[in-house]
């Protein structure tokens, strides 16, 4: 497969492997923003063939991960009325609310549905048209305009049983909340290459000058990541900061105008409430007054939402990058795919969950 | 009044059923360790084969049942009925045994297209013509609209075991090789790319049919084969780790021979799922002595589907890390291959 294959040839890997180990000179910590770099990295098993210096560190792009509590237990609380359906994209349906997940309260008799896009959201809810439809709308700046055109189209339908239960966040003002902190420890960054595709990396400039550090916006593939890391430590040795685009092949410094554009006609920016981490100033995304009528939120008054995290689980500490999961007390014991604790160890994208399954046990 | 359970009471994390109890994976196995084996354990049900070995006069029969609930029925490649006359066959096929006869049930929701119902039910005599099994017995239930998804089939069936076969997922051996017989992944997502909501196109089909004649063959040649399993729902990574959970061995997988088709990697990649998690329904996956591999292999790729080229030593069993499954990557790292924890999207088969 073009642009597939290529990005895993084992040869091309293993040159760059050795000219990671031919540059390296001291050690180096590097955080991957996003989950699916963080899964790539495991499943690949990149993190075991880095020279013992270089560590890396993974960062809070996880978009199940980063949806707070209170969402999911606000989404159980709308989805128990009669009438109402839930459309969310699979890995929700194994979060942890404070009582119960998604998947428990469908077989219950919730009607819960898996779609693959917001757009199929709105297709049930032009089928049931007795019944209020609502969107789980997560993620950071790649499910935001199609989050964004979901609303939108639903406008223009005055499809008025459809809205979205909003939980938009976005990468950069989380980069230099890590950079801020007194305890933080990352040098350099890979950046999320799919969020980048629709940003571009201008924003990511002004942090990289500010903080002096590296910022490399790179792929999911093997050679991309390696790639990847190479550029950081060739900046980092050098002392060189700034931004090195090393995903070319989709990522451009203005990134895409017209997702932007409708995202910005849709959401306004606001802060942010990250799971595990706090709330980061002007770091998520809500719904304009205007499609007001379109807002779960709004539409559901639900009160007495009061979430209860689990004291033993370190999800906040592994998606800041101060611990790796196994290093969680909690790790394999308590917390488990199978009973999890925290958001990380049930996404696809998550830490936990990519340490537990590729390599977190024995090796 | 009050009810005292004579078997164990089991302590669940989940009070209910989920989708995933019926998925194959992690849950699957709860399911049956917790409820099914503390109340029916003997010695036939407890080595978990996909089917029952039952010493009758001087001989051994096997026995098998499975019941189908795919949605949609029909989907490229195949339908519920060919998928479930195959599916039993092949259970019966992976102890060594000789498919002979089949029970065939029927759960109809009122409503149900007649005209539908005699497209399943042919596909089910083609499928039964071609394995060499006749059904020789039935059952037919309607229940009221909304109470089960259009049609719902049970296949029960009965095999014969030759003498000198013995064959079954606790015997696997340091030293064997593991070897599959064709691409991975394919009726699984199939299914799913057939599914209502999942709009991609694709030419993938289902590799669902009879084993029978494979296995046959094999057996003929390599009577010395230790394991069999078709890799059903919870796909290759499933059948692995109950492989080498059973046998207490270790299995180690080299990642670069694993057969994918690009159109299946690129779908799976595409909605975020395992190909080696993903249902197949017309491949077999052997444990045999690694002096006897290649035979086994060059009579698979005569009956390859759809290329010879397809069938490949994926593996060998190892005394270290026993009951676990191990990918040697690409570039020579390792990862575990977990037993999937259950359903990758509801009812692929």
């Amino acid at each position: 497969m073009k642009f597939i294959d290529e990005y895993r040839d084992s040869d091309r890997a293993r040159n760059i492997l050795k000219k990671i180990e031919d540059t390296v000179t001291k050690p180096w910590t590097i955080m991957e923003i996003c989950g699916g770099q963080t899964h790539s990295i495991v499943r690949n098993g990149i993190d075991q063939l880095l020279p013992d210096g270089v560590r890396l560190i993974h960062g809070p792009g996880c978009p199940v991960c980063v949806t707070p509590l209170d969402i999911l237990d606000r989404a159980l609380s709308i989805v128990s009325k009669p009438g109402v359906i839930l459309a969310s994209f699979g890995d929700m349906l194994r979060v942890p609310g404070s009582r119960e997940t998604l998947s428990v309260a469908k077989s219950g008799g919730a009607d819960v549905r898996v779609v693959f896009s917001p757009l199929e959201a709105l297709n049930i809810a032009r089928e049931n048209p007795q019944h209020e439809v609502f969107f789980l709308a997560i993620g950071f700046e790649t499910t935001a305009p199609g989050n964004a055109m979901a609303i939108k189209q639903a406008a223009r339908e005055n499809l008025r049983n459809f809205s979205e239960l909003v939980s938009q966040f976005m990468v950069p003002p989380a980069m230099r909340a890590i950079l801020s902190s007194e305890k933080n420890m990352i040098q350099g960054f890979l950046a999320a290459g799919h969020v980048c595709t629709v940003t571009g990396y201008e924003e990511y400039e002004r942090i990289g000058e500010e903080f002096h550090v590296p910022i490399v916006p790179t792929g999911f593939e093997p050679v991309d990541i390696l790639s990847g890391i190479l550029r950081v430590i060739e900046m980092l040795e050098s002392g060189r900061s700034g931004v090195h685009n090393e995903y070319g092949r989709v990522v451009s410094r203005e990134g895409n105008p017209v997702a932007k554009k409708v995202v910005d006609e849709v959401f306004h920016v606001a802060d942010g409430h990250w799971r595990g981490i706090g709330v980061i100033p002007q770091s998520g995304l809500q719904l304009r007054d205007e499609f007001a009528p379109f807002d779960t939120q709004k539409k559901f008054n639900v009160a007495d939402i009061q979430p209860d995290e689990s004291p033993l689980c370190r999800s906040g500490d592994v998606l800041r990058g101060m611990i790796t999961p196994e290093r969680c007390e909690a790790f394999g014991k308590e917390c488990t795919p199978l009973k999890p604790l925290g958001a990380p160890m049930v996404s696809a994208e998550g830490a936990c969950a990519a340490y537990y399954k590729y390599h977190g046990k024995v090796l | 009044m009050s009810i005292e359970l004579q078997c164990p009471v089991p302590h669940f994390n989940h009070e209910t059923i989920q989708m995933a109890h019926g998925a194959g994976g992690v849950l699957s196995r709860e399911l049956t360790r917790k409820v099914f084996l503390p109340c029916f354990g003997n010695s036939s049900l407890d080595t978990l084969d996909d089917q029952a070995k039952l010493s009758i006069g001087a001989g051994k029969i096997a026995f098998t049942t499975d019941t189908f609930v795919v949605s949609p029925i029909f989907f490229p490649g195949g339908t519920i009925g060919d998928l479930a006359v195959s599916g039993t066959v092949n259970d019966l096929a992976v102890g060594g045994a000789i498919p002979l006869y089949l029970s065939a049930g029927f759960v109809l929701e009122e409503g149900f297209p007649l005209t539908d119902l005699q497209k399943v039910v042919s596909s089910m005599a083609d499928a039964a013509d071609k394995a060499g099994v006749q059904i020789v017995t039935g059952d037919t239930k309607v229940v009221e609209k909304g109470q089960c998804d259009g049609i719902f089939i049970n296949t029960s069936g009965i095999g014969v075991i030759k003498n000198g076969i013995d064959i079954s997922c606790t015997n696997l051996k340091p030293g064997d090789s593991i070897i599959v017989s064709g691409t991975l992944g394919d009726h699984g997502m199939a299914v799913m790319a057939a599914r209502k909501g999942l709009s991609f196109q694709s030419d993938i089909i289902s590799d669902t049919r009879s084993l029978s004649a494979l296995i046959s063959e094999i057996l003929d040649e390599v009577p010395e084969v230790h394991a069999m399993r078709d890799p059903t729902r919870g796909g290759l990574a499933a059948t692995l780790n109950e492989l080498a959970e059973a046998s207490r061995k270790g299995i180690v997988l080299d990642e670069s021979t694993l057969p994918v088709r690009p159109d299946v990697q690129g779908a799976s990649e595409l909605l975020g799922i395992d190909p080696l998690n993903v249902a197949n329904e017309g491949k077999v996956v052997v444990a045999v002595p690694r002096e006897s591999a290649e035979k086994v292999l060059r009579v698979m790729q005569r009956h390859a589907y759809p290329s010879a080229g397809d069938a490949a030593i994926i593996g060998e069993v190892v005394d270290e890390h026993p009951g676990m499954v191990i990918v040697r990557t690409f570039l020579g790292s390792k990862r575990i291959l977990e037993m999937p924890l259950g359903e990758q999207l509801p009812r692929i088969c």
